[in-house]
C-alpha cells in the first residue's frame, strides 16, 4: 500500500453480551508500519464510520503492542492474530476485524479469555516448590533440555489456537493446545515432574488430550511459532505410559 | 485471625507480594487492569541481575552494590540498595526453582551475560523473554496459592482510588469492573500498590501503553509523598513507532552489538571512540546523551533522520538465535528487516520512572496501612537505573512489602472489618459522582487530543536535555490541558471513560514531574540540564518528595542516606 492511501477496515461490533452484533466500515488513511492497533486508535481519535456518521470508539483490549502479552488477539481477515504485530501493509482489503468467537464476549473486540487460567488450575500448571526461602540453587538442567523446553515457555495465552481449533466449541469441554502445552512443558523440568502423575491424570480426563482431533490448526496460528504438535504428541505419549503403567499396577 | 491484604498490581513486584503474604497465611485480593500473566512486566527482555560470580571474575554483593549506587548517580538511599543486592542471588535461586527456563552453560549451570554499567557477566537471562518467563513462574506459583483458596484475583478491575478513615489511614480501595463498570469498595488491613511504571505520560514509551502512572497518582492526590518525580530513564536503544517506542534490550550490546552512525563514508563507533573503558555498555543516561549529541549536535543522524545503527549483523549466528532470538522478532516483525543481515536503525525512547512512592526501608508509604513495591516506588535506583536491576528490585520489594504488609495488618487494633460501612459507602458515592461528572461533559475537546499534546510537551521538553524555561513552558502546557480537561466530551461511557480518568490523573503527575526537574539545578544521572551540567552535591544532594496540592504540587527534600559509599564523581570515559 502506498503512503495516504485509503482503506476500508469492517468490523464487527456488539454492545455487550446478548445484544445482536452489527457491522461498521471505516476509512482509514495507510501509513508505513501502521499495524491494526494504530487502525484501531485512528478510528478512536475520530469515532466516525465511512459515511461519515458518528459512532462510539470500538473497544478491544492491548497493552505491550510487542506481542508479547497476548492481549491483542482478534480475528483479522479471518484468521486469529495478534493485532500489534498484524501490519496493514499486506493485508487484503476492507480489513476485516472481528472478535475471537470461542470465549464469552464482552464488548466489540473483547473477550473474556480466563478460562484458560482455570484450565491451567485444572493441570496444576506449576512447579510444586516448597516454600520461597533460601533452599540453594534449582536443579541442573542440560542446555538440550533448555533449548527444548524454552520455545513452549514463550505461550503468550493468546487463545488463537484455541479459537483456531475445530475441537475447541461451546458444546465440548476440550481445553486446547495452549494448555496440553503447559502441561508439557512442566513435566519437562525436574522438580515438575514430580507432580505429573497428577497432572497427567488431569490430561487424560475428559475435556484432556483424547478430545484432541489432531487437526493441527493451532500450530498454523500459534504467533509463536509453538511446536505444538510435537508438544501434544509427547504429552500424548507420556499420558499413554503412565496411563498403562497405571493399569498395569492394579 | 486471617488478615485481608489487597495487592494492586499482577506484574512481578505485585506476584511477589502476594506469594508472601499467602505463604505467612493471610488473605491476598489481587489486582490487576489485565490477568496478572499479561502484566507489562512480561516486556522485560535482557535479564536479571545477581552477582553469582559463576565465571571466575571476582565479582561480588558489594561491587553489584557500588555498581548500583554509582551508577544511580549517589541519589539511592543506600542501606536498601546493599540489601537488594544481597537479596540478588537467592532471588536467582528462587525463580530458577520456580522453573524460569534460564540459559544454561554447557555443565547445566545458570549463564550469564553482561549488561550496561558494569564490567561483569552479572546478568542471568531465558533467551531475550526473561521478564515474561519471571512473570509466568511467579504468576503459577499464585495460582497454586489461588486453587489454595489464600489468593483471590479481581482481574480486569482498575483501582480507582483508596479508602482513607478520619485517622489517615488506609483502609481499603475502590475499584471499577472494566467488563460491566460496576464501581464497589473492598476493605482491607492494609494496601501494597505495586502498579509499576508511568511511561505513557510520555505518550510514547518502550513500556506497555498501560502504564499510566494513574494509580500512583490518585495516592498522591490523596496524600502519598512522591519522591524524585524528575527522574525519568530514557534508554538509548529504541525502535522508533507511531504508537509505541519498541525497546531493542541492552542484551544487544551486552552480547557484542555495536552502536555507530556513517561519517565520512565510513562507519563511526562514537561510544568507543568516547567511552573506550566501557565502549557500547555506558549506562543508559550516558548513551542516550550521546545519542542526542550526534543526531542534533553533530547532524550525523543516519540518512539525516533522528536514528543511528544498533549492529549485531558481525554476532555468531548461534548466539544470535539462542540468546536474542526475542529481540531480532520483534524488530522483524515491526520493520520487516532482518537483523541478522542489517544494522538495526535506534533512538533514545522513555523507558523506566526511578521516581515513585516514597518508601522507607520497610516499604511503608507515608500513609499508614499502605505499602509499595516494584518500578512503582523509589528506592533502589537513585538518579539512574543500572540495566537488568529493575526485575530484581521488583522481585525484592514483593518479598520485603508482603511480610511488612502483613506484619502491620496482624498488629492492628481496629480492622478494616470494624470500620463503619459508611466510610466505604461515600468513597463508592464519591467515585460514581466523577464519573457521572465525567459522562455529563458536553464540551469540544477531544480526550485523545489532549493525551496526544501532553506526550508531545513531555518529550520534547522532560527527557534527555532539560531547560528551565522549556520547562515552565511545559508546566504552562499542563495547566491549560488540564483546564480544556473540563471542556471534554466523552465518546462513550466505558473505555473513554476510565481513559478520561487515566488522563487527569497524567496531567496531575506530569506536573510534579515538570517542576521537580525545574527545582533541580543541578546535572545528576537521567536529569541533565545544560545550563547546570554539573553535579551539585552541596545543594542537591537530596531526595525530592512531592506532595499534591490542587495549585500543583508542593516540595519537600530529604538527605540521601550516604553511610556506605561515600559519592565520587561518575565518569565511564576510563578506569
Ligand atoms: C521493554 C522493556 C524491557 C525491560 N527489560 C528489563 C530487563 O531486561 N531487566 C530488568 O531488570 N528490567 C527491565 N525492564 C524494566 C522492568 O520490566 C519493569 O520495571 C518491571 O517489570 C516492573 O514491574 P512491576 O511489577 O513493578 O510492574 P508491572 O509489571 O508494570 O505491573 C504493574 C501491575 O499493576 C497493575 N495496575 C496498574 N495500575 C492499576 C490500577 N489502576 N488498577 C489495578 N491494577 C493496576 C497492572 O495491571 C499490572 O498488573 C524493562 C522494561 C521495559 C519497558
Ligand atoms: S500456544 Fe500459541 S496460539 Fe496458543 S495461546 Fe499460546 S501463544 Fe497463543
Amino acid at each position: 500500500m502506498n503512503k495516504s492511501e485509503k482503506f476500508t477496515a469492517r468490523i464487527k461490533r456488539q454492545e455487550g453480551p446478548g445484544r445482536e452484533p452489527y457491522w461498521e466500515e471505516f476509512e482509514l488513511t495507510f501509513r508505513p508500519g501502521m499495524n491494526v492497533i494504530i487502525a484501531l486508535m485512528d478510528i478512536q481519535k475520530n469515532p466516525a464510520t465511512r459515511d461519515n456518521k458518528k459512532t462510539t470508539p470500538v473497544s478491544w483490549e492491548c497493552s505491550c503492542l510487542e506481542e508479547v502479552c497476548g492481549a491483542c488477539a482478534m480475528i483479522i481477515n479471518g484468521v486469529p492474530r495478534q493485532a500489534c504485530s498484524t501490519l496493514i501493509d499486506g493485508l487484503e482489503t476492507p480489513v476485516v476485524i472481528e472478535p475471537l468467537t470461542k470465549f464469552p464476549l464482552v464488548k466489540d473486540l473483547v473477550v473474556d479469555r480466563r478460562s484458560i487460567f482455570e484450565n491451567f488450575k485444572k493441570i496444576r500448571a506449576w512447579i510444586p516448590i516448597d516454600l520461597t526461602y533460601g533452599a540453594g540453587p534449582g536443579p541442573r538442567v542440560s542446555r538440550e533440555a533448555q533449548m527444548k523446553a524454552y520455545p513452549l515457555s514463550r505461550c503468550i495465552t493468546c487463545g488463537d489456537c484455541l479459537e483456531a481449533c475445530p475441537q475447541v466449541n461451546s458444546r465440548s469441554p476440550f481445553m486446547g493446545a495452549a494448555v496440553l502445552n503447559q502441561a508439557t512443558l512442566m513435566d519437562s523440568h525436574p522438580t515438575g515432574r514430580m507432580n505429573r502423575a497428577e497432572r497427567l491424570a488431569a490430561v487424560r480426563a475428559k475435556g484432556g488430550i483424547g478430545d484432541c482431533g489432531n487437526a493441527q490448526n493451532c500450530a498454523r496460528v500459534c504467533p509463536k511459532d509453538i511446536p505444538l504438535v510435537d508438544s501434544i504428541a509427547r504429552l500424548n505419549r507420556e499420558a499413554i505410559i503412565d496411563g498403562l503403567l497405571k493399569w498395569l499396577e492394579k | 485471625m486471617k488478615s485481608n491484604i489487597i495487592i494492586i498490581g499482577g506484574g512481578l513486584a505485585g506476584l511477589m507480594s502476594a506469594i508472601k503474604v499467602a505463604e505467612a497465611g493471610q488473605h491476598v485480593k489481587l489486582f490487576a487492569i489485565h490477568p496478572t500473566r499479561r502484566s507489562h512486566s512480561v516486556c522485560a527482555q535482557g535479564g536479571i541481575n545477581a552477582a553469582k560470580n559463576l565465571k571466575g571474575e571476582d565479582d561480588s554483593v558489594l561491587k553489584h552494590f557500588d555498581d548500583t549506587v554509582y551508577s544511580g548517580d549517589f541519589l539511592a538511599n543506600q542501606p536498601p540498595v546493599l540489601k537488594m543486592c544481597e537479596a540478588a542471588p537467592g532471588i536467582i535461586d528462587l525463580t530458577d526453582r520456580m522453573g524460569v527456563m534460564y540459559n544454561r552453560t554447557p555443565e547445566g549451570l545458570l549463564d550469564f551475560r553482561r549488561f550496561g554499567g558494569t564490567k561483569y557477566h552479572r546478568t542471568a537471562f531465558a533467551g531475550t523473554t526473561t521478564g515474561q518467563q519471571l512473570v509466568y513462574a511467579l504468576d503459577e506459583q499464585v495460582r497454586r496459592f489461588e486453587a489454595a483458596g489464600l489468593v483471590e484475583k479481581f482481574e480486569n478491575w482498575e483501582f480507582m482510588s483508596p479508602v482513607i478513615d478520619d485517622a489517615g489511614t488506609c483502609r481499603g480501595i475502590v475499584a471499577i469492573n472494566l467488563y460491566t463498570m460496576e464501581i464497589k469498595a473492598f476493605p482491607a488491613d492494609a494496601v501494597i500498590a505495586a502498579t509499576g511504571g508511568i511511561g505513557a505520560i510520555f505518550g510514547k514509551s518502550t513500556n506497555s501503553i498501560v502504564n499510566t502512572g494513574s494509580a500512583v497518582s490518585a495516592f498522591y492526590q490523596a496524600g502519598a509523598a512522591y519522591a524524585n518525580p524528575e527522574m525519568v530513564q530514557v534508554h538509548p536503544t529504541a525502535m522508533p513507532g507511531e504508537d509505541k517506542t519498541r525497546l531493542i534490550s541492552e542484551s544487544a550490546r551486552g552480547e557484542g552489538g555495536r552502536v555507530w552512525v556513517p561519517r565520512d563514508g565510513k562507519p563511526w563507533y562514537f561510544l568507543e571512540e568516547w567511552y573506550p573503558a566501557y565502549g557500547n555498555l555506558v549506562p543508559r543516561d550516558v548513551a542516550s546523551r550521546a545519542i542526542f549529541k550526534v543526531v542534533y549536535e553533530l547532524g550525523l543522524g543516519v540518512e539525516g533522520r533522528p536514528v543511528v545503527y544498533l549492529d549485531i549483523s558481525h554476532l555468531p549466528k548461534e548466539d544470535l538465535e539462542t540468546r536474542l532470538f526475542g529481540i531480532m522478532e520483534i524488530y522483524q516483525t515491526y520493520t520487516g528487516q532482518d537483523p541478522r543481515k542489517v544494522p538495526m536503525q535506534v533512538f533514545p525512547g522513555v523507558h523506566y520512572n526511578m521516581g515513585g512512592f516514597w518508601v522507607d526501608y520497610d516499604m511503608a508509604t507515608n500513609i499508614p496501612g499502605l505499602f509499595a513495591a516494584g518500578e512503582a516506588e523509589y528506592q533502589h535506583h537513585g538518579a539512574n537505573r543500572l540495566g537488568a536491576n529493575s526485575l530484581v528490585s521488583c522481585i525484592y520489594d514483593g518479598m520485603a512489602a508482603g511480610p511488612a504488609a502483613a506484619d502491620y495488618a496482624s498488629g492492628l487494633k481496629t480492622r478494616s472489618e470494624d470500620m463503619p460501612t459508611s466510610l466505604f459507602e461515600a468513597e463508592v458515592k464519591r467515585q460514581a459522582a466523577i464519573n457521572a461528572g465525567l459522562t455529563a461533559k458536553d464540551g469540544n475537546e477531544n480526550l485523545r487530543a489532549l493525551y496526544h499534546e501532553m506526550g508531545e510537551v513531555m518529550r520534547e521538553n522532560v527527557t534527555v536535555v532539560r531547560y528551565n524555561e522549556k520547562l515552565k513552558g511545559t508546566d504552562a502546557k499542563l495547566r491549560e490541558l488540564l483546564e480544556r480537561f473540563d471542556n471534554i466530551s466523552l465518546p462513550d461511557g466505558g473505555q473513554s471513560l476510565v481513559f478520561a480518568r487515566e488522563l487527569k490523573n497524567m496531567l496531575i503527575l506530569a506536573r510534579a514531574i515538570t517542576l521537580a526537574a525545574l527545582t533541580r539545578n543541578e546535572s545528576r544521572g537521567a536529569h541533565y540540564k545544560p545550563e547546570y551540567p554539573k553535579r551539585d552535591d552541596a545543594n542537591w544532594l537530596k531526595t525530592t518528595k512531592a506532595f499534591y496540592a490542587p495549585d500543583g504540587p508542593r516540595f519537600e527534600y530529604e538527605p540521601v542516606d550516604i553511610s556506605l559509599i561515600e559519592p565520587r564523581e561518575r565518569h565511564y570515559e576510563l578506569e
